[in-house]
């Protein structure tokens, strides 16, 4: 048997060429993959709409969006919506069978859509759907897919320069799709910023048939069992967060982080060390591996701010640091930063903030 | 029954350092181990085998090293190991990896008997897509359940399943049919621990390697760099903030409140906002 090399340095990849075929020329306008589900549409469609309407005025093209689901209200209503976030047109595939979320269906839409009308690029947010759908849909394209990118950017040749971690965060790398198209990427929920909402009633919308019956689609819903902790899912969209990590040095000082975010009206968070073992779910991890923040307000505790956390809360308006170790990472992405025992200063935090949003104070300020 | 569980040998990222200087990988000395979310995958085998009896072979993709992993696999009571090593598998994104893994799946499928269920875990530590168990399934034609949080039923003779899957707001309870592939969820399942049986057993068993033509690729321009469409174009550190964090000196008094007061400095607007959060608790 053949001795396998060594994988080839990022270098050697660079030089690739592009010699991208006459067919795949006719390419062109950038799609966004606009994700609902029972009637709700998942925000980080609107935030992909922002990257996407600038990824189309570079290159000069259309930003259309794309909306799969049940014939009615709430599907015409999230094309509508999409004119809102920056869409030029919206391609709709309405019909019952796509009231919920399956792969067979969602794929042979997505794809029969892309080969009729040749987006140059498409995005899907890096969710539980948009990565179901987005893997089935690339394969079944044979063209190259760059998971949960941080930024994208159109280079000097027009193409889609998308920048994602890598080694767990440790390192960035920009991924081209040279020779196929679509160029298709994933962005997680809460790394891009939201665009702003603007008014607009018109835009062009194209109708395409799904051409499949239920009689088709093997795998049927026998129930769907809705999210009973509604705070677990909301940490992505919390104003405030506080977080703890290996500096509380036991499961039992955790209760420290959640008291302040108590009187706060915070969302509570852990480095991934704590879900390792076991203190903390794993939903409520923060970092590369788990989710992306974007708060108001960042409150880190004994946490050392290894990259693969730092790429989950780049996006917080303020990061507060606690940490004993003045030479701690996060000290060099916090704004605000205290050198001291984040086991003694939480309590003392909690009860200071207390007495500051204490109503008596509000209304003191008030008047 | 023949159950395929693809796992794959990773770094354990939680021990990479980059150098300081010249911003690469330091890969020396870091332990690999087996992908833990494939962990999850892997028991999720074993019990469906435990039940309903049958077989569990272990694919990985990997260099000559990525053996250990499948005899720890081995250890864990897979009746069987299979590692796809070749150099024009090098350099494959994850287009091209799932064209290999489902070849050699098919060609597992011929020489071992016919899948009835893939199980991989729901993504990798150091990738992190999500894309390659799609993409295996996509290529071999197969039902698709991704983030699958239980394996509720199975009706073998029937050749229908029933799992329970995460959806974004919620859990989906769905029926399919055989064959599927399945990526599991973490944290779904307790793992097994290996038994002294079985690595003993583990330690003589014959670990199946296949180079590209042994798994009867057809097509080896479609694996590896060539086979891939993304193409790495540049590797960088992200770049540390310009100015650096303010630090908060009490000089003397509460700590707490000296840090409150800084907080409202930098972001006056912040102390409206909170009153109103405060509020609703």
């Amino acid at each position: 048997m053949s001795q396998p090399a060594k994988p080839a340095p990022p270098a050697g990849r660079a030089n690739a060429k592009k010699e991208l075929s006459e067919h795949f020329k006719q390419y062109k306008h950038v799609w966004v993959f606009v994700e609902q589900e029972r009637g709700h549409v998942h925000p980080v469609s609107w935030e992909l709409m922002g990257s996407g309407r600038r990824l189309a005025d570079k290159l000069g093209v259309e930003l259309a969006a794309v909306v799969i689901g049940p014939a009615g209200e709430a599907t015409s209503a999230a094309a509508a919506e999409a004119f809102c976030y920056g869409a030029d047109l919206a391609y709709i595939v309405a019909d019952d069978v796509l009231t919920d979320y399956r792969n067979e269906s969602y794929t042979k839409a997505l794809t029969d859509l892309v080969n009729t009308y040749k987006p140059e690029i498409l995005l899907l947010g890096a969710t539980t759907l948009g990565r179901d759908l987005a893997g089935a849909v690339a394969t079944t394209l044979l063209t190259g897919l760059t998971a949960d990118c941080t930024e994208l950017e159109v280079d000097a040749d027009n193409s889609l320069a998308a920048t994602r971690p890598t080694f767990g965060g440790s390192l960035l790398c920009t991924i081209y799709t040279l020779n196929f198209r679509p160029q298709m990427a994933t962005v997680r929920p809460r790394v891009m910023e939201m665009p702003e909402r603007v008014e607009k009633p018109v835009g062009r919308i194209i109708e395409f048939p799904l051409g499949m019956v239920e009689d088709d689609i093997v795998t049927k819903i026998l129930a769907f069992v809705p999210d009973r902790d509604k705070a677990t899912s909301n940490l992505a969209y919390a104003d405030i967060v506080v977080a703890g990590g290996m500096g509380l040095n036991s499961m039992e000082n955790f209760q420290l982080v959640r008291q302040l975010a108590g009187v706060l009206g915070a969302e509570y968070g852990c480095s991934r060390p704590l879900v390792q073992k076991g203190w903390v779910s794993a939903d409520r991890q923060i970092g590369q591996t788990g989710k992306t923040i974007r708060p108001k307000l960042y409150i880190a505790a004994g946490i050392s701010g290894a990259i693969q956390h730092r790429v989950g809360v780049d996006g917080a308006d303020l990061i507060v640091a606690i940490n004993t170790d003045k030479n701690a990472p996060i000290f060099d992405f916090a704004h605000l930063a205290i050198v001291t025992d984040a086991i003694r200063l939480l309590p003392a935090l909690t009860e200071a903030f207390r007495k500051r949003l204490s109503p008596h104070t509000r209304d003191r300020i008030a008047s | 029954m023949h159950i395929v569980v693809c796992i794959k040998q990773v770094p354990d990222s939680a021990q990479i350092r980059v150098h300081p200087v010249t911003n690469t990988i330091m890969r020396q000395g870091v332990p690999t181990i087996i992908n833990p979310y494939d962990l999850f995958a892997l028991e999720e085998a074993l019990r469906l085998r435990d039940k309903f009896g049958g077989e569990v072979t272990v694919l990985t993709m990997g260099p000559p090293s990525a053996e250990d992993s499948l005899r720890k696999a081995l250890t864990f009571g897979a009746d069987r190991a299979v590692l796809l090593t070749d150099r024009f598998f090098a350099g494959a994104d994850t287009l091209a990896t799932s064209y290999a893994l489902a070849s050699a799946i098919r060609k597992i499928g011929a020489t071992y008997g016919e899948p009835d269920i893939v199980f991989t875990g729901k993504q990798t530590i150091d990738g992190d897509t999500a894309q390659v168990g799609p993409g295996i399934c996509k290529r071999l034609d197969f039902l698709q359940l991704t983030y699958v949080s239980k394996v509720a039923s199975l009706d073998l003779a029937g050749r229908s399943i029933e799992v329970e899957r995460r959806s974004e707001g919620g859990v989906q309870v769905l029926r399919s049919r055989l064959p599927c592939l399945i990526t599991m969820l973490e944290g779904t399942n307790e793992v097994r621990r290996g038994t002294m049986l079985n690595a003993l057993t583990a330690a003589r068993a014959e670990v199946v390697k296949w180079s590209a033509q042994d798994a009867g690729v057809e097509d080896i321009s479609k694996c590896g760099l060539r086979g891939s469409p993304t193409v790495v174009k540049r590797v960088f550190a992200p770049t540390a903030r310009s100015e650096k964090a303010v630090v908060v000196e009490p000089a003397g008094r509460p700590p707490a409140e000296a840090l409150i007061d800084e907080i409202f400095k930098l972001r006056p607007k912040l102390e409206a906002d909170m009153f109103e959060l405060a509020r609703g608790f």
